[in-house]
C-alpha cells in the first residue's frame, strides 16, 4: 500500500526548481538554489537543515512574504495545480483564498497583544467566510475544545499574555484550521517550547494532520522534533536540498555525508560520554554570498570530497524510487573509507578520562534558599506594613559535587537551574543555607569573595552573540582574567592567551580579531577560553550548546570534554536538552520549581526507578529516531507559580503516577512532603512513592537498534 | 624570538586600528546628508583655524569712515556700525565657539567654548548614567528625580538663572551647558546601560570580580559609543545656539570681544536703517552651523542604523 502505486493526479503543493534571490548591495544573494518537493493531502513533509540553509525562506516564497528585497529567480510554486509564481497580489489572494495557513515560531508575535483571543480568533471565519459573528464566535470555541485548550470558553475572554507560551501556540494552531486549510505551513512551531509542552504541541499536529487531512510542511531544526511528525523528509544544506526521501528510510539509511553527518553529531537519549564521541562536522555553513556555484556545496566540509566533486554540481542520485541524494557517491558511500560515525571511545582515551575516584567534595550545598522579595505596588507595602512576599527560585536544595566530576541540572525553564548556579558563583544573595566550596564557605555575594576563590570559579554562558564584548578584540578578552588574577608573570600574558586559543582549537589571528568577525561556535570557543583563563577548578556552564547548531554543538561538547580531562576540572553542566546532559554529565540533578526531585548517577536516572516528573521529562524528549518506541505521559496543566508553591509534594498538581500507585488516589501529595528515598548507588527521589513500585516501571525508551 | 614575533603583530595592530578609523570615516562618505553636514561644519573649523591668515583685519580695527556699509571689495561682508569689518568679526567668532576657550585676558585653552561645554556635559552626564544605571534601586531614582527637576526648568530660563548668578565669561558659558546637557545625557546613558548590564558579558565580569568602576566605564561605556557620538554632535549645536542667545541677552563674552550673539544684538538696531549685513551674517553663520551639525548627526545615525 505505498502511495507511489497510487499517486494522486495533484499533490496540494509542488514546488519545482524554486529559487529564491535577496537583493543586497553587493548584488544578488541566492538563498534558495533549485528546491524541488511535493506535499500531498495528509502528508507532512519535514524540511530540516542548520539555520541559515534557506528553510524559512522557503515558507516564505511560497506564501510571498519575501519582504521588499526578495524574489523568485526561477522555478515554479504550484498550490492544487495552479501556479503562483509571477502571479499579482489580487490573483494570489484569489488563488490561495483561506486555504494556505501559516504558523510561525513565537507565538507571542502572531497574536495581537490588545485583542482578545476570541475576537483575533473570530475574526478569521467573519473576514474570510463571511459570517455571523455569532456564529463565528460558536466555530472558535469549538476550535479551541478540538485544539484541547482547556476551559476554551474563558480562553476566548483573554489577552494572549494570559495564558502561557504553549496555549498560545495552540491557540494560534486553532487560527490556522479554523478555515480547513488545504496546506498547513509550520515554521519552527515549538522551538521556543519547553520540551514536556513541545511534546503535546506536537500530539496536537499529529491529531490534527489525521483528522483534517491537511498537506503539512513542517520546518525545524531539530532532527527528534521532525522524525516523530513528518512523513517525507528533505534535508536543506546552504539553500539546497541534499538528500530527500521517507523519513524512516532517510534516518535508519542517511546516503548524503550531511544526512550522516548530522545524525552522528546528535547524542541519542541514553549515550554517554564514556561509550562514544559525538562527530563534529567540521568548518561552518557559508555564507550566501560565498557558495560556489558549480561544484558540490558540501565539498569543503566533506570527509569524502575527492577532485570529482568539485567539478560539477552534482545532480540527484536515485537510490529508491523516493530517496535520492545529491552526492555522486551517494550509492557506494557505506562502502567508502572513513565512515561518518560516531566513535566508540578507544582504550587509551579510557585511560586517560579514568576519573581518579577521588571522593573529596569541591562544592557542596545544603538546604540552599534564594528568595526573591516579590515588590508589590500597594500603598500598605509601600509604608512597609504589608506582609512581604517571596519568589521562592530554589528552595531547600542540597547536592555533593566532587571533584574531577560533572553535575548536571535539568529542568524546564522556570525551575530555578539558572538561579541556583547565580547564587553559587556569588550573583545572587543567598537567601539561607550553607554553600561550601573547597571548605570555604561562599554564601557571600561575589564582590566580598577573596580573588583567589573567585578565580576557582568561573562560568561559560549560553547566548554566543552576548558572551563577548563587541567593543574589544578577542585577544584582549582573554588576556583580562589572566591579568585580574595575574596567573603569569605581565610579559607572558600574550603567549597564555595564544596557547588557551590553541587549547580550545582557534589559530592565532584569532588575538586580533573582533567577536563580530566570528561564529557562533568561534565565539563560544573564546567564551570557554576565556572561563578557562584563570584555570579554575569549576567550571559552570549555563546552556553551552543550546543555541548553537548541531553540527557546532557536537565540536563544543567534544571540547568541554576533553579541556576536562586534561585540565581535570569540575564542570556543573545546565541543559533543557535531555540527551545533551545525559552524555556530558556524571551525576544529575533533575529541578522542579526550585526544588531537586531526583539526584543520582547520570545512569541510573535515565532508568527506573524514575521520579514520575523525571519519567514525564524523559518520554517528551524528542528522539531523532523514527523506530524508536518511547512511553505516552504527558504532563496536564501549567507549573505552577513559584511565588505560591503547592502544598506537600510541589509536583502533586501535574503528577500522572499518584492516582494509580498511591492508595486514597494519592491525597498524601497534597498534605506532606515526601520523603527521599533512595538507592544503595547514590540515586535518591523525593516522592511518597515507594522505591520498589517505582522500579517496576518499565523504562522510558526500547530502542530497536 | 619573542622580539620577532611581536614585532609583527604591533604593526598588523597598527593597521588594524587605522582600517576600523575608515570604516567610521567611510560611514560618514556613504551618506549624503552626512557629507553635506560635514562641509559646512569643516568650513566652519577651518576659517576659525586660520582665521589670522584669511583676513587682512582684526575684529577689533575701527574704521570711523566707513561705518554700516553694505559689501564691497574693502570690506567682503561690509562693516558695523563701529566700521569693523564683519569678516574677520565672523571668523574670530567661530575661534570662540569652535577653536579656543578664552580663560581670562592672556590665557586660552584650545577647542571652542561650545565643544568644552558639552566635554564636560558628557563627562558629568555618561557618569551619572551609568551609576544609576548600572546600581539602580534607590541611588537610581534619587538621581534620576533630581535630574528630572532640572529638566523642569525651561532650557532658557536655567541658562538665564546660572549666567546671571555666574556672571558673563566664557568659563561661565561652559559651566552653563554642562549643567544644562546633563540631565540629558545622563538619561540617554542610563537607558543604554540598563540594556547592555544584561548582556552576559557583563556577568562574566562580574564572575571575575571586577570593580564596579570597571565594568561601568570599560565595559559597559564602549558599547554604547555610537548613540553617544550622534548625541554629543546634536548637543554641539544646541550649545552654539545657547551661546548665541546668550550673547544677544548680554549674558555672553563681555564686549568688545567678537561674539555671534551680541553682534546679532547691536546690529538689530540698523536693520531698519538700510543696513541689515551686522545681523544677517552673525544669524547664518549660527544658523549653517546648527543644522550642519545636525545633518552630520543624522546621517550617521541613519548610516549606522543602516550597517546594523
Amino acid at each position: 500500500m505505498r502511495r507511489a502505486d497510487n499517486p494522486k493526479p495533484v499533490p496540494v503543493l509542488d514546488v519545482d526548481d524554486l529559487t529564491i534571490a535577496y537583493e543586497t548591495r553587493k548584488g544578488d544573494v541566492e538563498a534558495v538554489r533549485s528546491a524541488s518537493f511535493q506535499a500531498r493531502e495528509g502528508e507532512t513533509i519535514g524540511l530540516v537543515g542548520e539555520s541559515g540553509c534557506g528553510k524559512s525562506t522557503i515558507a516564505f516564497g511560497i506564501v510571498n512574504f519575501l519582504g521588499p528585497n526578495g524574489k523568485i529567480v526561477e522555478g515554479s510554486i504550484r498550490f492544487q495545480g495552479d501556479e503562483l509564481v509571477g502571479r499579482s497580489e489580487a490573483e494570489l489572494k484569489t488563488l490561495r483564498g483561506d486555504r494556505i495557513a501559516m504558523v510561525y515560531q513565537d507565538p507571542m508575535q502572531a497574536l495581537n497583544p490588545s485583542v482578545q483571543l476570541g475576537d483575533q480568533l473570530a475574526e478569521v471565519l467573519i473576514y474570510h467566510q463571511q459570517i455571523s459573528e455569532d456564529e463565528a464566535w460558536e466555530r472558535s470555541i469549538q476550535m479551541l475544545k478540538r485544539v484541547n485548550m482547556p476551559d476554551p470558553e474563558d480562553v476566548m475572554r483573554r489577552y494572549p499574555h494570559q495564558i502561557s507560551g504553549g496555549q498560545q501556540q495552540r491557540v494560534v494552531i486553532a487560527m490556522a484550521m479554523l478555515n480547513n486549510p488545504a496546506l498547513l505551513i509550520m515554521d519552527e512551531p515549538t522551538t521556543a517550547l519547553d520540551v514536556t509542552v513541545e511534546a503535546t504541541v506536537l500530539d496536537l499536529i499529529e491529531e490534527l494532520k489525521r483528522d483534517f487531512r491537511a498537506a503539512n510542511v513542517f520546518i525545524t531544526h531539530n532532527l527528534g522534533v521532525v522524525a516523530r511528525v513528518s512523513d517525507q523528509l528533505c534535508v536543506m544544506y546552504a539553500g539546497q536540498m541534499v538528500e530527500k526521501g521517507p523519513v524512516t528510510e532517510i534516518f535508519r539509511d542517511p546516503h548524503h555525508p550531511y544526512t550522516m553527518g548530522l545524525l552522528a553529531s546528535v547524542p541519542r537519549l541514553g549515550e554517554s560520554k564514556a561509550e562514544s564521541v559525538l562527530y563534529p562536522i567540521p568548518g561552518r555553513v557559508p555564507p550566501p554570498a560565498e557558495r560556489p556555484r558549480n561544484e558540490c556545496i558540501f565539498a569543503p566540509r566533506c570527509e569524502y570530497a575527492t577532485e570529482e566533486c568539485r567539478e560539477a554540481l552534482p545532480g540527484f542520485v536515485e537510490l529508491t524510487p523516493e530517496h535520492v541524494a545529491r552526492c555522486i557517491y551517494a550509492r557506494e558511500i557505506e562502502t567508502r573509507p572513513r565512515p561518518i560515525k560516531r566513535r566508540r571511545r578507544s582504550a587509551e582515551e579510557d585511560a586517560l578520562a579514568k576519573p581518579e575516584s577521588r571522593k573529596d567534595d569541591l562544592l557542596s550545598f545544603e538546604d540552599l534558599k534564594i528568595y526573591y522579595p516579590q515588590e508589590s505596588q500597594s500603598v500598605v507595602s509601600l509604608l512597609g506594613l504589608g506582609e512581604k512576599k517571596f519568589v521562592k527560585a530554589v528552595d531547600g536544595v542540597s547536592v555533593r559535587l566532587s571533584k574531577g566530576r560533572t553535575l548536571g541540572v535539568v529542568g524546564e525553564s522556570g525551575c530555578g537551574k539558572s538561579t541556583l548556579v547565580k547564587g553559587i558563583i556569588g550573583l545572587e544573595p543567598v537567601t539561607d543555607g550553607d554553600v561550601e566550596f573547597l571548605g570555604i564557605d561562599i554564601t557571600r555575594p561575589v564582590s566580598e569573595r577573596d580573588a583567589n576563590l573567585i578565580q576557582e570559579m568561573q562560568m561559560v554562558f549560553q547566548n554566543p552573540d552576548s558572551t563577548l564584548n563587541p567593543s574589544y578584540s578577542i585577544g584582549k578578552q582573554i588576556a583580562r582574567p589572566i591579568k585580574r588574577f595575574k596567573i603569569v608573570p605581565r610579559n607572558q600574558v600574550k603567549s597564555e592567551v595564544i596557547r588557551l586559543l590553541q587549547a580550545v582549537r582557534l589559530d592565532e589571528f584569532y588575538y586580533d580579531r573582533l567577536p563580530r568577525q566570528l561564529s557562533g561556535g568561534e565565539k563560544q570557543r573564546v567564551g570557554i577560553a576565556r572561563a578557562l583563563a584563570s584555570r579554575p577548578d569549576l567550571i559552570i556552564c549555563d546552556e553551552p550548546v543550546s543555541a548553537l547548531d548541531v553540527s557546532v554543538q557536537a565540536a563544543v561538547i567534544n571540547l568541554l570534554l576533553e579541556i576536562q580531562e586534561i585540565y581535570g576540572s569540575s564542570m556543573i553542566f545546565i541543559a533543557h536538552d535531555l540527551s545533551v546532559v545525559r552524555f556530558f554529565s556524571d551525576d544529575i540533578a533533575v529541578m522542579y520549581l526550585g526544588q531537586i526531585v531526583e539526584v543520582g548517577p547520570a545512569e541510573a536516572i535515565y532508568a527506573p526507578p524514575y521520579h514520575p516528573y523525571t519519567e514525564a521529562l524523559l518520554s517528551a524528549v524528542p528522539i531523532p529516531d523514527p523506530d524508536a518506541e518511547q512511553k505516552h505521559i504527558r504532563l496536564s496543566g501549567n507549573v505552577p507559580s513559584a511565588l505560591n508553591p503547592p502544598s506537600g509534594c510541589r509536583f502533586h498538581t501535574r503528577c500522572p503516577r499518584r492516582r494509580e500507585m498511591l492508595p486514597d488516589d494519592g491525597t498524601i501529595c497534597e498534605r506532606e512532603v515526601p520523603p527521599w528515598r533512595s538507592t544503595e548507588c547514590g540515586h535518591r527521589i523525593l516522592c511518597h512513592i515507594a522505591l520498589e513500585e517505582l522500579k517496576k516501571v518499565e523504562p522510558v525508551v526500547h530502542t530497536l537498534a | 624570538m619573542s622580539r620577532n614575533a611581536t614585532a609583527p603583530m604591533g604593526v598588523e595592530t597598527g593597521t588594524r586600528y587605522l582600517r576600523r578609523m575608515c570604516e567610521g570615516v567611510s560611514i560618514i562618505f556613504a551618506s549624503k546628508t552626512a557629507m553635506i553636514g560635514l562641509a559646512i561644519v569643516l568650513f566652519w573649523m577651518i576659517v576659525a583655524v586660520f582665521a589670522p591668515f584669511i583676513t587682512p583685519y582684526t575684529p577689533l580695527e575701527q574704521d570711523w569712515k566707513a561705518p554700516n556699509q553694505a559689501p564691497s571689495s574693502v570690506h567682503i561682508l561690509g562693516t558695523d556700525e563701529l566700521g569693523r569689518d564683519l569678516w574677520a568679526r565672523l571668523i574670530y567668532g567661530a575661534r570662540v565657539v569652535l577653536v579656543i576657550l578664552p580663560i581670562s585676558e592672556r590665557l586660552w585653552l584650545p577647542g571652542g567654548t561650545a565643544l568644552w561645554g558639552v566635554f564636560a556635559a558628557l563627562v558629568v552626564g555618561m557618569t551619572l548614567g551609568l551609576v544609576s544605571g548600572y546600581y539602580g534601586g534607590w541611588l537610581d531614582e534619587v538621581v534620576m528625580r533630581l535630574l528630572d527637576a532640572m529638566m523642569a526648568v525651561p532650557i532658557i530660563l536655567l541658562y538665564l538663572i546660572i549666567m546671571s548668578a555666574l556672571g558673563a565669561s566664557a568659563v561661565n558659558v561652559v559651566i552653563a551647558i554642562t549643567i544644562v546637557g546633563t540631565p540629558g545625557i545622563a538619561r540617554l546613558v542610563r537607558s543604554l546601560t540598563l540594556d547592555i548590564r544584561t548582556r552576559e558579558y557583563i556577568r562574566a565580569a562580574e564572575t571575575r570580580g571586577e570593580y564596579p568602576w570597571y565594568i561601568m566605564f570599560v565595559e559597559i561605556l564602549p558599547n554604547a559609543r555610537g548613540p553617544i557620538i550622534v548625541d554629543a554632535m546634536l548637543r554641539v549645536g544646541y550649545a552654539i545656539f545657547a551661546m548665541g542667545t546668550l550673547g544677544f541677552l548680554g549674558l555672553g563674552l563681555p564686549p568688545p570681544s567678537p561674539d555671534w550673539g551680541s553682534m546679532v544684538a547691536k546690529g538689530r538696531e540698523f536693520i531698519l536703517a538700510g543696513s541689515p549685513w551686522a545681523a544677517l551674517w552673525p544669524s547664518v553663520a549660527i544658523a549653517s552651523l546648527v543644522v550642519g551639525l545636525n545633518l552630520l548627526a543624522d546621517g550617521l545615525r541613519e548610516e549606522s542604523m543602516r550597517y546594523q
